[in-house]
């Protein structure tokens, strides 16, 4: 066993300096100079504040902004500095009492027929940055009479923020509630 | 289900076809020591590895060495993740100021990685450093996976010579599949992941201040880098606590399909690496149909299950139409998800793209019945090819015992030995998955931990046994596993599951590379034609799978009829 006792210790150390520190400081730099959008998190910035990232959902709740999908993120939804889901099973009381809430919230605020699935499930990061187009419809109505806009115009933001699926074929039709509600605040011209 | 689901789900397992051959060629070059492409580059440092740690790769092992070279390697490599985890306070690289692992979820942590397993009791971006990821985790994400691809070398060796009593120098390897395999591979992948969107930087996280003026908090750090190599080496292990469900690790559906390509493709062309250095392709073709032929019905059926929705949730008010979308995200759909469940289940992957414990009861029963049926579908990288190479064995002697002839795989006759060998490693994991899900069913301090009553929380703690004991990784994540009891046994099953499992497999290697390689006779029963990839389907349905029916008609068959009936818990 001794004569183990040499590899293992020079691979383990010699191994970890190149997969453990090489390997991650080679990729940083290539994706610091060539890719620093991307690398830093794909930032959206207001003039100089920034708003959050393309890519992580956050969450909306006055009337004029398009909502998001519930989020099962603890203490507050869209905590984007610990993701989670609601591991609930299909046949688990507090998932029922919980969409039941959600539903009567949509109610409330005027969405009739059936509810979309995604506004009702909360996604499995508790960020997810999307809603589906469906969901996106049924919110017009309200987004608009809150802003005091013709719903056609709602609508045709609605329209140009949905994301077709890539190819025609890979990944699922989606609208991007970030890049929505920024286009919302946008001024018209 | 859509046709345009079922396309992406084709064109994702074409892609891989289309690699196997290139890539399994490849492998089999590098790892026999031919020069190659990045032999300039690689050759040195190979050399300077070698010359540091006293090697002589001209030197080859017995069976015995072998494997106490593998063990010495992974106990050096436990201990030192360990003590990166118990004393990641004093480390360098720890932005956030994260304190010291706790004795159990650092034990728990460590031979998670080692065994190439990766369950997660950790929230990557609550609980880790950076230096425990890069220094501690991503090292463990290549060196774990080298080691699977070096114990199934040292298994093809042993059918690919007659009459030698070495099986190769698990030195060589090692280091061998890490430089030219891994390592070139998982630069690829990670520049086209930073491309896709997966962040790379060293900084913690950044604050935002939202559209409606609160501040959110977003996590960040070289995540592109990590996530490549836990796909290529079927880790599994997330950067964050959702895995790839998270934005940043799985931001599209392009980046997605290479989530899921880069963990399938290595697993799959290693088959094929197998039939070309036993000088028997179709054997690795054999092998692959025999994968393909699982994992497509079990992305059917989870597609189908959780496109149906949840029945419950439909009778509030809410539409079916896209499906069970709770614990998924909106980008993925219901195809993408389903796909990447059954793939990260059929291998030992176990990263996730949503939440398999909000899946549908029948949805949720494909995953775990995949990792029960023995991680080798294709398995692990590395693993998957022995466990497959196990159930071959499996195979040929019922076709022996049928006809009445001796059983002989590849030309080398399988006697007592090694079929005592064979059943040593396919017992190991039913006896620890439902040894150690029986006990915890039992103790109230256990069943505590469950998110969801009824037959899923029998569900959630068979699931979390069955994917410590298959090196998988993936979890039903309502059990809160993060407590000593199943922090220390869940480490066990993963032990058992990766070292009981891989000392029998480096016996029986040891054992069939001493026997003289026959040639194929009148007699011989051929092991690369359809009727034998049928056997050994049914082999590895019957062995490895009938064992768990019964628990699996407790937890998610109920779990099902409860959902259909409207019953919850």
């Amino acid at each position: 066993m001794l004569n183990q006792l040499r590899p293992a210790l020079v691979l383990t150390f010699a191994l970890t300096l190149i997969t453990g520190l090489g390997y991650p400081l080679l990729i940083t730099g290539v994706a610091q100079s060539l890719m620093p959008a991307e690398a830093n998190g794909s930032l959206v910035r207001k003039g100089s504040v920034l708003i959050g990232s393309q890519l992580i959902g956050q969450n909306f709740a006055s009337e004029e902004y398009f909502w998001p999908r519930p989020s099962a993120t603890g203490p507050e939804p869209y905590n984007a500095g610990a993701s989670s889901g609601s591991n609930l099973g299909t046949t688990s009381d507090k998932l029922q009492e919980r969409v039941r809430a959600d539903i009567e919230q949509l109610r409330a605020a005027g969405i009739g027929g059936e509810i979309p699935a995604d506004a009702g499930m909360a996604s499995g990061s508790g960020l997810d940055p999307h809603i589906s187009p469906e969901f996106a419809r049924v919110q017009i109505a309200r987004v608009a009479k809150a802003r005091g806009l013709p719903e056609a115009d709602v609508s045709a933001l609605v329209d140009r923020a949905t994301q077709g699926r890539l190819f025609g074929i890979i990944g699922e039709p989606r609208v991007n509630v970030l890049e929505l509600n920024l286009a919302l605040d946008a001024p018209r011209t | 289900m859509s046709v345009i689901g079922w396309l992406q789900i084709s064109l994702l397992f074409l892609a891989v076809l289309v690699v196997v051959k290139p890539l399994g060629l490849y492998m089999a070059a590098v790892l026999s020591g031919e020069r190659n492409v990045l032999s300039p580059i690689l050759g040195p440092v190979e050399r300077g590895l070698y010359g540091a740690a006293g090697i002589d790769p001209a030197r080859e092992q017995g069976w015995l060495a072998y494997t106490l070279s593998m063990l010495a390697f992974s106990i050096a490599g436990f201990a030192l993740l360990y003590a990166i985890l118990r004393f990641q306070s004093w480390m360098p690289l720890n932005p956030q100021g994260f304190g010291n692992v706790p004795p159990d979820l650092a034990f728990n942590t460590a031979v998670s990685f080692v065994t190439n397993t990766n369950w997660q009791n950790y929230g990557g971006e609550t609980t880790l450093s950076h230096f425990s990821q890069m220094m501690g985790l991503t090292v463990q994400n290549f060196v774990s996976a080298a080691t699977g691809i070096s114990i199934a070398l040292a298994v093809t060796r042993s059918f690919a010579r007659s009459a030698v009593p070495t099986i190769g120098n698990f030195w060589v390897d090692l280091t061998r599949s890490t430089l030219y395999v891994l390592l070139p591979l998982a630069v690829l992948v990670a520049v086209a992941f930073v491309a896709m969107g997966l962040p790379q930087t060293f900084r913690a996280s950044v604050e935002a201040t939202t559209l409606e003026g609160v501040k959110q908090t977003i996590a960040l750090g070289p995540v592109a880098s990590q996530e490549a190599i836990k796909q290529l080496g079927t880790n599994g292990g997330g950067f964050f606590n959702v895995n790839a469900a998270h934005p940043f690790e799985n931001p599209t559906a392009l980046s997605n399909y290479l989530n899921i390509f880069a963990m399938l493709s290595v697993s799959a062309a290693l088959l094929y690496t197998f039939g070309q250095l036993v000088g028997n392709r179709r054997q690795g073709w054999a092998f692959i149909a025999v994968t393909y032929a699982f994992l497509i019905i079990g992305v059917g059926v989870v597609y189908w299950a959780e496109a149906q929705g949840n029945p419950i949730l439909s009778q509030l008010g809410l539409d079916p139409a896209l499906g069970n979308m709770e614990g998924k995200e909106v980008r993925f759909g219901q195809a993408m998800t389903a796909l990447y469940a059954t793939v990260t289940t059929g291998l030992s992957d176990g990263g996730v793209n949503g939440m398999h414990g909000s899946f549908t009861g029948l949805g949720g029963l494909v995953p775990m019945f995949l990792m029960q049926l023995g991680e080798v579908l294709p398995g692990g990288v590395g693993s998957g090819l022995y466990g497959m190479i196990v159930f071959a064995i499996l195979a040929v002697f019922v076709a022996g015992l049928m006809v009445g002839r001796t059983p002989e795989l590849l030309g080398k006759k399988i006697e007592a030995r090694e079929m005592k060998y064979a059943m040593l490693a396919v017992l190991i994991l039913p006896l620890s998955i439902l040894g150690f899900t029986a006990i915890s069913a039992v103790m109230p301090s256990a069943v505590a931990s469950i998110g969801t009553a009824g037959p899923h929380g029998l569900s959630e703690i068979l699931y979390a046994y069955t994917s410590a004991g298959g090196n998988n990784g993936s979890a039903f994540g309502g059990l809160s596993g993060n407590t000593f009891w199943y922090n220390t046994t869940l480490g066990f099953a993963m032990l058992l599951g990766r070292f009981a499992y891989a000392v029998p497999v480096l016996a029986i290697a040891g054992s069939i590379a001493a026997k003289t390689r026959a040639s194929a006779s009148k007699g011989t029963f051929p092991t690369d034609t359809p009727l034998f990839a049928g056997l050994l389907i049914g082999i590895i349905l019957i062995l490895g799978g009938l064992q768990f029916l019964p628990a699996l008609a407790l937890g998610p068959i109920v779990e099902h009829f409860a959902m259909l009936s409207g019953q919850t818990f």
